[in-house]
């Protein structure tokens, strides 16, 4: 069934459960991403020590596939230095162009942990970039708290 | 048993023959998402195409095809009166002449035609082009449910030229506010604008108070047919506005084409908006006039085939009855709003009754995001629109995140509305926060 490839129960229990939601002081740079064709939201922080991400935090408004990545994100960068985990947002990327080729899905699964979980979902373009939005901001605000925008 | 319930069962005998309506719209029948049957419940964004439809663009394309306007041979003609034809077929579907009918792309570019009319009056050489200039002090009034295309336009003009926006609010039970009508629309108004049915609320807001207060203080009035030239009969010598504003990819004809109705004595005082050929009376290289309407807003080879497919779309409708395309819309718009509402856990966002209302029916369920509601539908083989609906505004008034919409046309069937409510309930079930069924 496809439609359970996609809400995988790992998904469905990040968005009942999100892991480490809300937002927290200190922190280093604040975005604030919507995605304007559906109107889903995401204001997100990060706290840089050195060049480890020492805390990302998120309030946001959406549905299930884009909460649900927020939630899976902050479990897989938190602690990590900012190179390792946008390196780590690059993977997720390769996911979502995967097209539901299991093969890729099977590669990235270690450094991917819960979120590969998310590969049902490169199968429906429109739902992708429900999946990205938080990547997305996590890579601007790292890009800012490092000292302004990426190149 | 309730009330609701009992009530949500009843239908009334539908005005159109749904399954000879479907039997001219190839798309129906194909399946989608592992051959399931195609419920197009997506009208709103756009619509099918009877089999009419492309075949008058075929015809057009394999018979006739040329620029029409320009060049003295036989296809230039024939393509010209086949182009002027259709135009006269269009401007009569809503109760105008040709030539206050000018073919746009779409609504969107339709509105932003005026709006740029307006503020390059300002700025016009010839003073009979100056009329209609909007600058600071003058006031420019739109309602909060419009389209963004019936609002980020007036936002520009008013950025642009230093006029100002003001708007007519909503009330809680999904209409629009008239109580500051007489203040909102004032001396200094210039322009109003409002849609005849919204797109996301399907609200049908009173024109006739709005147009006549505009017209008091001297103000244009435009109103956005988008979503009711479509869906019910539009007179636009009744109706009495200034402009009248519609798709045609949402009333059965080709993308690509759209219209902009407007009192010829309005049109023939707006400069134009996009400028080149075959919009011009004389060019020289230090300036040149322009054409009268519609060819002074037709800049550029037109979308002939497109034009001609909608007035395919009109003739169609026309074959249909727009009082029973209504009259089946209203129908299943009262079995939907009930079937719907007797769900625990669903919310119609919009009136809850069919007065003064179209079949665009929004809605949210408790637990489950519009964007998760609408892929469980798709998985069924349902198509609905999910988001803000380019409507951001209303979604925020009424303090949800977003909506899944279902909207009805033609070849809308009871047996759609009621995969539909299936569709919802089962979305429950996956999404496991379904009630226990009421004693």
């Amino acid at each position: 069934m496809k439609l359970q490839d996609m809400y995988q129960e790992i998904i469905l229990d990040h968005y009942r459960n999100p892991h480490g939601r809300g937002l927290r002081e200190p922190f280093d740079a604040e975005v604030h991403h919507v995605n304007p064709t559906c109107g889903d939201e995401v204001t997100l922080r990060v706290k840089v020590d050195g060049d480890t991400l020492t805390d990302v935090s998120y309030e946001g408004m959406g549905c299930s596939i884009s909460q649900a990545s927020v939630s899976a994100m902050y479990d897989l960068v938190v602690g990590k230095s900012v190179t390792d985990a946008l390196a780590t947002g690059d993977d997720f990327m390769k996911l979502m162009q995967a097209k539901g080729d299991q093969s890729v899905a099977d590669e990235l699964e270690d450094t991917l942990e819960d979120a590969v979980a998310f590969a049902g979902v490169s199968k429906y373009p429109a739902r992708i970039k429900c999946a990205l939005m938080s990547w997305m901001a996590l890579k601007d605000a790292s890009a800012r708290a490092w000292g302004g925008p990426a190149a | 048993m309730t009330v609701t319930a009992s009530r949500a069962t009843e239908r009334a005998p539908l005005p159109l023959d749904v399954e000879a309506v479907r039997a001219d719209f190839p798309i129906l029948g194909r399946t989608v998402r592992d051959g399931k049957r195609l419920v197009y419940l997506d009208s709103g964004a756009t619509s099918q195409k009877p089999r009419q439809v492309l075949d008058a663009e075929r015809w057009f394309y394999e018979n006739v095809n040329a620029a029409p306007h320009r060049g003295a041979h036989a296809l230039a003609e024939e393509a010209t009166e086949a182009y002027e034809a259709a135009r006269a077929t269009i401007a009569s579907f809503i109760g105008g002449q040709p030539d206050e009918v000018v073919f746009t792309r779409n609504t969107t570019e339709a509105i932003n035609l005026v709006a740029y009319s307006f503020s390059n009056a300002a700025t016009a050489k010839e003073p009979d082009f100056r009329r209609y200039a909007v600058g600071q002090g003058d006031e420019i009034v739109v309602t909060e449910m419009e389209h963004h295309a019936n609002l980020v336009p007036w936002q520009q003009l008013c950025e642009r030229t230093g006029a100002t926006l003001r708007w007519l609010g909503l009330t809680d039970d999904g209409r629009l506010d008239l109580s500051d009508l007489d203040t909102v629309v004032n001396e200094r108004t210039k322009f109003v604008t409002v849609t005849q049915q919204s797109n996301i609320l399907g609200t049908m807001p009173p024109l006739e108070p709005i147009i006549a207060r505009a017209h008091e203080v001297g103000a244009l009035v435009m109103v956005d047919g988008a979503q009711s030239v479509p869906h019910q009969p539009v007179d636009v010598a009744a109706l009495d506005a200034d402009f009248l504003v519609f798709s045609g990819h949402k009333m059965l004809g080709p993308t690509g084409v759209g219209v902009l109705w407007g009192r010829s004595e309005v049109l023939a005082a707006m400069p134009p908006f996009l400028t080149g050929g075959s919009m011009i009376e004389v060019v020289r290289m230090e300036g040149s006039t322009f054409a009268p309407p519609p060819q002074r807003f037709e800049a550029g080879v037109p979308m002939t085939a497109q034009v001609i497919g909608l007035a395919a779309a009109c003739d169609y409708l026309t074959g249909l009855g727009m009082q029973h395309v209504l009259a089946h819309e209203e129908a299943l718009t009262e079995y939907a709003l009930a079937q719907l509402q007797a769900i625990p856990g669903v919310t119609v966002i919009g009136p809850v009754d069919t007065v003064a209302r179209g079949g665009a029916i929004s809605f949210t369920v408790e637990g489950i995001h519009p964007h998760d509601v609408g892929q469980v539908l798709d998985d069924q083989g349902i198509a609905v629109r999910v988001g803000h609906h380019c409507a951001w505004p209303v979604v925020r008034r009424y303090g949800v995140p977003a909506t899944t919409r279902a909207t009805f046309y033609v070849h809308t069937g009871y047996d759609d509305v009621d995969a539909l409510v299936e569709g919802v309930r089962h979305a429950q079930r996956f999404f496991g926060v379904d009630a226990p069924e009421e004693a």
